[in-house]
């Protein structure tokens, strides 16, 4: 039996990570949500943002948190480019389309990166101690990595809510022919909206780097976490993927403890299988 | 009708010329007899992984490979007998998956011609190219391949140049054993892969074999990023010595969380990660990690080691072929490129004793061969249910220490090859 | 006669057996271990992309988990195959197990639809991968391996190597036979009608859920089977070989690649794919390097501007050929 002390360490380990997921998986059900395509580069563009990083902060030698805005700031412009190259022509045709599409820009992506990076691993030293608070000692950079999600985590809400862009990006969403008779340039409205998506997971990748060792192939490991994240709060659901990234960081956090930690894949996936079978919508989706 | 027959005709030259038929000259005709038999060259063939996740790794041992290749021809090639061949390396892209390796390699053995093979780089491709070594009676020199299994298939044209994986850790055993001969219980943590299992599970039983008590013996899934809880398991357990790990992702993970939770243990030994250049990135992290390696820059083997044990000496100098490899590729080789390197110089001093280029007569040469190299020992075991394996050669543990404000890794072990004392853990 | 038996005396299929066994036999021809290497992985895949076809193609249901059904079926064949079985029998009843496998989550995966239904089957890819990581008699994480000698029950090696082929060519036909047949039947009508609007083919009397059903057990059976040969080739499995997740996603390229929901698509889209790769992997330079992001552009080109597939192409700019070109 793990001692209340484990218990209150994994826990919060657990909370901390699933809000850093929460951020990646925000930009996945973001674009799913807005023009149904799933984007099967967003493992990719997570792995840009800490290659971006990296470049910026190792190899040029600027602070690792400006490194992360840099990175961020390019995984938008990333986004738009994609969306425009490989998106756009293919929106309303069957899904498998769009789904290969995606696909076909990952494997463009990590093709370079393998290329120019060869697989190996980096790591990114940032002297933060740790915190101890309590029973409980938690690394100092995964509280700074939290905290900066939360922050985006409220900016994505203020843009979508209470700004115009965002206002109009709901428009295009709700009824896309309905918006450009109001006037609302649809297909720059979903470039954006792709940009943004793209954003948060390389933003979500930028505070990783600052965590954890990578390589070029790293991505896939969180694409698969963001999908179960945005399977259990709901594909389209960006209030569900907060809620999903914490049960994710919880299950990781408190599975091992109290089985071997080779279980924890199956206990995610298998989740993630029942709530699509059961509960497709979500955890949190109101029955429509 | 006569469309028919025309889409019928056309069909089938389309998808003729699509599988693309590739001639090729029937199967390889065995070199019998001494000497080269009339051939100017020799031809290795291998498979790289160019892409995928064994590319760094694979890369640095092709290098390896690479230096020797070059340096064996401008020295005139490998004598046989009378003559002397050349080396002609023919590889391809695995892309670190087993799918094609069989289509690979019997491309390189019927297409290219290949004399003698390298395998893949990683235990699980190496399985799947040896069999097509084998049924072809063509030697493969198995480098970047721990895994005692592979021998245990009945393969009996393949040699191993690592120490397998069930000796990786038994030396960390050893020196903790004879640093804290008072510590009495280790923990067990890996990688949930063929490797790292094997290795936990061969030092699991040293251990207990040795006296010890493993108080948690546990594996991880591959893709773990957080180590958290896994610590926090190991910290429950109590143990005085944690061993384990599995490649350098993982590896570094694992150390730095130990690192930042502050694991009250006299010896912290990992696989993979502490040989990796990069671990040093950890920085403070990182002093007093202990790791196995299958070969150092610093290690000591040397003409007169040779002599001292008895064993034949072949090969240049360790110091020479560091250098060479610093100027070629502008970087210290690690144990990658050294084993890489190693398997090319094997194979020519297999050759050249034997004097012929038939396998056969090859075979027995490595089945009798008791030497030592700028690799250190070499010698392969010659029973049935392990032909091949690699019995001669040891792993030495490093451990990084903090030496004039740098960085740097030791040999703590054993002690006819260490370069200095083991430091106890400060924290 | 009944309408299936009759289909078996037309032309098309006929042209299909009869392609299929001119080029298959190309190795025997010319006695050569490399062509049977090689075709022997195009006649693989062509299986994985046409037994895919009969799910995705007809219906246009994305099973991106259709690796799950080559993985399960090699691990259960090669268990079978270290516990002394010989390849044929073994393989069949992997086969069988898979498909019985496929019938019992079919039920409930197929009621999910086009984004969600590719999504679990990512989910029971690596859900089934984890589980058996976990199970110590399927060798957990290390995997299994064959002792060398288990090819002496065939002749030697090289002798198995062939018969492998020769096994997996046999295979081929039926999978394409199949394809066909089903297409032409009253289940093909009903499964490319789901394609074309679910609910109005609900509507209309078909029944959905059982066409589906019998479409995806159908799709499992013969990767399964070819798994086991796979692995009995390589002496050797583990998780991490047997549920790629990109080798399901390579079939549905190929898939796309050729025309989905015709029988020649992924017969001619495996066959063009698997030399493409080749091709990249052998050439030499700096072509080598950026091999992988080459695949990509092609897929990116391909998704974008023929995504009917060169079959689909063709028999749509010349119709003539409609009647053969199924």
């Amino acid at each position: 039996m793990p001692s209340l002390d484990q218990l209150s360490d994994s826990v919060a380990d657990g909370v901390l990570l699933g809000i850093i997921y929460a951020v990646a998986a925000m930009g996945l059900t973001l674009i799913f949500g807005v023009m149904r395509v799933v984007n099967l580069a967003h493992g990719a563009l997570i792995t840009a943002g800490m290659f971006a990083t990296f470049v910026f902060s190792v190899d040029l030698g600027l602070p690792v948190y400006v490194a992360a805005a840099l990175a961020a700031i390019g995984g938008f412009v990333l986004g738009v480019v994609i969306y425009w190259v490989a998106v756009h022509r293919l929106l309303g045709k069957p899904e498998l389309t769009t789904l290969l599409a995606t696909f076909a820009i990952s494997i463009m992506l990590v093709g370079i990166g393998t290329a120019i990076f060869s697989t190996t691993p980096r790591n990114i030293e940032v002297a933060i101690g740790p915190l101890d608070a309590g029973p409980v000692r938690l690394q100092g950079t995964k509280i700074v990595a939290a905290a900066i999600s939360l922050g985006l985590i409220a900016a994505l809400y203020y843009f979508m809510r209470r700004n115009t862009p965002g206002k109009k990006i709901q428009a295009v969403a709700d009824n896309r022919s309905a918006a450009e008779l109001v006037g609302i340039p649809s297909a720059r409205m979903l470039a954006q909206a792709f940009g943004i998506g793209t954003m948060l997971a390389a933003a979500a990748g930028a505070l990783i780097a600052t965590l954890f060792p990578f390589t070029v192939l790293r991505g896939s490991v969180y694409e698969l976490k963001s999908f179960v994240i945005v399977v259990l709060g709901g594909l389209g659901n960006v209030t569900g993927a907060l809620v999903g990234g914490l049960i994710l960081g919880l299950i990781e956090g408190i599975v091992p403890l109290f089985w071997a930690a080779t279980w924890v894949p199956v206990v995610e996936f298998g989740v993630f299988v029942l709530v699509l079978l059961v509960r497709p919508q979500g955890i949190l989706a109101r029955a429509h | 009708m006569r469309a028919k027959l025309a889409v019928a005709l056309a069909l089938t030259i389309a998808l003729a010329t699509a599988c693309n038929p590739e001639s090729d000259n029937g199967d390889q005709s065995e070199a019998e007899g001494e000497g080269a038999g009339g051939q100017e060259s020799i031809v290795v063939g291998l498979t790289v992984s160019h892409t995928g996740n064994l590319t760094a790794e694979s890369t640095n041992q092709f290098n390896g490979l690479t230096l020797w290749a070059e340096q064996v021809n401008d020295d005139g090639g490998i004598s046989v007998g009378n003559d002397n061949v050349t080396v002609e390396l023919v590889e391809y892209d695995d892309e670190s998956t087993d799918t094609r390796v069989q289509q690979l390699y019997t491309r390189l053995i019927t297409e290219d011609e290949a004399d003698f093979l390298i395998s893949p780089y990683s235990s699980g491709l190496t399985e799947a190219a040896a069999t097509v070594a084998e049924q072809n009676e063509t030697v493969m020199l198995a480098v970047g391949a721990a895994s005692d299994s592979i021998f245990q298939q009945g393969f009996t044209h393949v040699f191993q140049i690592y120490t397998p994986a069930s000796r990786y850790l038994t030396g960390s055993v050893d020196l903790l054993q004879d640093r804290f001969p008072d510590d009495t219980r280790i923990a067990i943590v890996h990688e949930e892969d063929t490797f790292s299992t094997d290795v936990a599970e061969a030092t699991r039983a040293y251990a207990e074999d040795q006296g010890l008590e493993v108080v948690l013996f546990e594996g991880y899934p591959t893709d773990t990023t957080d180590f958290g809880p896994v610590i926090s398991r190991v910290m429950a357990a109590n143990p005085q010595a944690l061993l384990g790990g599995g490649h350098f992702q993982d590896g570094t993970t694992l150390v730095r969380q130990v690192a930042a939770q502050g694991l009250p243990i006299d010896l912290l030994s990992i696989l993979v990660a502490p040989s990796v250049p990069e671990f040093a990135q950890l920085g403070d992290a990182a002093v007093g990690v202990v790791g196995p390696s299958q070969w150092e820059p610093q290690v000591a083997y040397s003409e007169e080691a040779a002599d001292d044990a008895d064993l034949e000496w072949f090969g240049p100098a360790s110091e020479d072929v560091v250098s060479a490899y610093e100027e070629r590729f502008g970087e210290t080789p690690g144990y990658h490129a050294m084993g890489g390197y190693v398997s090319g110089l094997l194979l020519q001093h297999a050759i050249e004793t034997a004097g012929s280029l038939s396998p056969d007569t090859v075979i027995e040469t490595l089945e009798g061969l008791d030497a030592m190299s700028v690799w250190g020992g070499m010698k392969f075991s010659n029973e049935e249910g392990d032909h091949g394996r690699q019995i001669g050669h040891e792993m030495v543990q490093i451990q990084w220490q903090m030496v004039g404000g740098q960085l740097e890794r030791q040999i703590v072990w054993p002690t006819e090859a260490q370069t200095t004392e083991y430091q106890a853990l400060t924290q | 006669m009944r309408p299936l038996l009759r289909s078996l005396r037309r032309p098309p299929l006929w042209l299909l057996v009869l392609v299929i066994l001119l080029v298959g036999s190309w190795p025997y021809v010319t006695a050569s271990a490399l062509n049977r290497e090689t075709f022997f992985l195009i006649l693989m895949f062509v299986t994985l992309a046409s037994s895919l076809n009969i799910l995705l193609g007809y219906t246009g249901y994305v099973n991106f988990g259709n690796v799950v059904f080559f993985g399960l079926g090699g691990y259960i064949g090669f268990y079978l195959i270290r516990e002394g079985w010989h390849l044929v029998p073994a393989s069949l009843v992997a086969a069988t197990a898979v498909t019985l496998f496929a019938l019992a989550i079919g039920g409930p995966v197929l009621r999910l639809r086009g984004a969600y239904f590719a999504l679990v089957t990512i989910g029971v890819n690596e859900a089934l991968r984890a589980l058996v990581t976990n199970l110590d008699f399927l060798g957990a994480s290390t995997g299994m391996s064959l002792n060398f000698s288990v090819y002496d029950a065939y002749g030697g090696a090289r002798n198995a190597q062939w018969f492998s082929y020769g096994y997996v060519l046999v295979v081929t036909l039926l999978v394409v036979v199949l394809s066909y047949l089903v297409k032409n039947a009253k289940l093909g009508l009903g499964l490319q009608s789901i394609r074309e609007d679910e609910d109005a083919a609900e509507v209309l009397g078909i029944h959905t859920s059982r066409a589906k059903l019998v479409a995806f057990a159908l799709s499992a059976f013969f990767p399964a089977v070819v798994g086991t040969v796979f692995f009995f080739k390589n002496t050797n499995i583990e998780p991490a070989s047997a549920f790629q997740l990109r080798t399901s996603i390579e079939a549905i390229v190929m898939v796309m690649l050729g025309g989905a929901g015709t029988v020649w698509g992924p017969i001619g889209g495996a066959a063009a794919y698997e030399r493409l790769r080749s091709s990249l992997i052998t050439a030499p330079g700096v072509l080598r390097e950026l091999q992988l992001f080459l695949s990509g552009v092609i897929l990116l080109l391909i998704v974008l501007f023929i995504p009917e597939g060169v079959i689909g192409y063709v028999r749509r700019k010349f119709s003539r050929t409609r009647a053969v070109l199924e």
